[in-house]
């Protein structure tokens, strides 16, 4: 792409999406969700991790053997 | 943020919710106006804000004083939006909710402008990100670079091929930038 076409491109693209003038303000007080999220719980992990925890179990006590190599990559 | 009193960032790096809060009123306006100026949608700009700064506590004892607060705050930001745009929620939302340029240009018709804002939502993020802020937004390479923790040479890349790209989508609709 040359320089004319790069100019033309960004001027295209500049009025496509109009830039944010100025200095934005969010039109509520953000604070107490901060604090809520704070506050939150962390979220339990999801089933699929769990079945991943007990499909490794399983597959240990099927093959203690594993053990030393599961060991070594973790 | 160089003006940030030494005590509030230290009291902060120490967790304390009071320091935190002094931090969040003085940079809450400069972290939602980076995120808008992404994510181009006031809702969405306010959600990840809230993000952010639950990042940035969860993040408090990794906090380096000396390198200011902003430059931090602004990187977290960043990924922040960055994860946002990643999602299909994002590449379902028309990235034009903001008000449309005072400034048109009449040679440029209003379909134009809408596939053009649409092929540019087709960008990969990391490309999209670059763009918009270096672009769009005409922040200095090197807060982009600093935002997006990459050099200045590899935000003038993800600029390049951005516009390479958004011009081959354009051209196959059969609009020659």
């Amino acid at each position: 792409m040359n320089s004319d076409q790069d100019v033309r491109m960004k001027t295209l693209l500049q009025q496509a999406l109009p830039r944010v003038e100025g200095q934005p303000e969010p039109e509520h007080d953000l604070w107490p969700a901060v604090l809520r999220k704070m506050d939150a719980r962390p979220a339990p992990p999801p089933l699929v991790d769990w079945a991943l925890v007990a499909g490794l179990v399983a597959f240990v006590g099927f093959f203690p053997a594993a053990i030393p190599v599961l060991l070594y990559y973790l | 943020m160089r003006n940030d009193s030494s005590s509030a960032l230290g009291e902060f790096r120490q967790g304390d919710i009071a320091a935190f809060e002094t931090l969040f009123r003085r940079h809450r306006a400069a972290v939602y106006g980076w995120i808008l100026r992404i994510v181009r949608n006031p809702a969405t700009a306010e959600d990840l804000t809230v993000e952010t700064f639950w990042r940035i506590y969860q993040a408090h004892a990794r906090f380096d004083p000396s390198r200011g607060f902003e430059g931090w705050a602004r990187r977290i930001a960043a990924h922040a939006a960055f994860d946002w745009l990643k999602t299909a929620r994002s590449q379902s939302e028309l990235p034009t909710e903001l008000a449309a340029p005072s400034t048109a240009d009449p040679a440029i018709s209003r379909e134009i402008r809408q596939r053009t804002a649409l092929a540019f939502q087709r960008l990969p993020p990391k490309l999209r990100i670059a763009a918009t802020l270096a672009v769009i937004e005409e922040q200095p390479h090197k807060d982009v670079a600093e935002a997006l923790g990459i050099s200045v040479a590899a935000v003038k890349v993800r600029v390049f091929r951005a516009l390479r790209l958004l011009r081959k989508d354009l051209e196959r609709q059969g609009i020659t930038p």
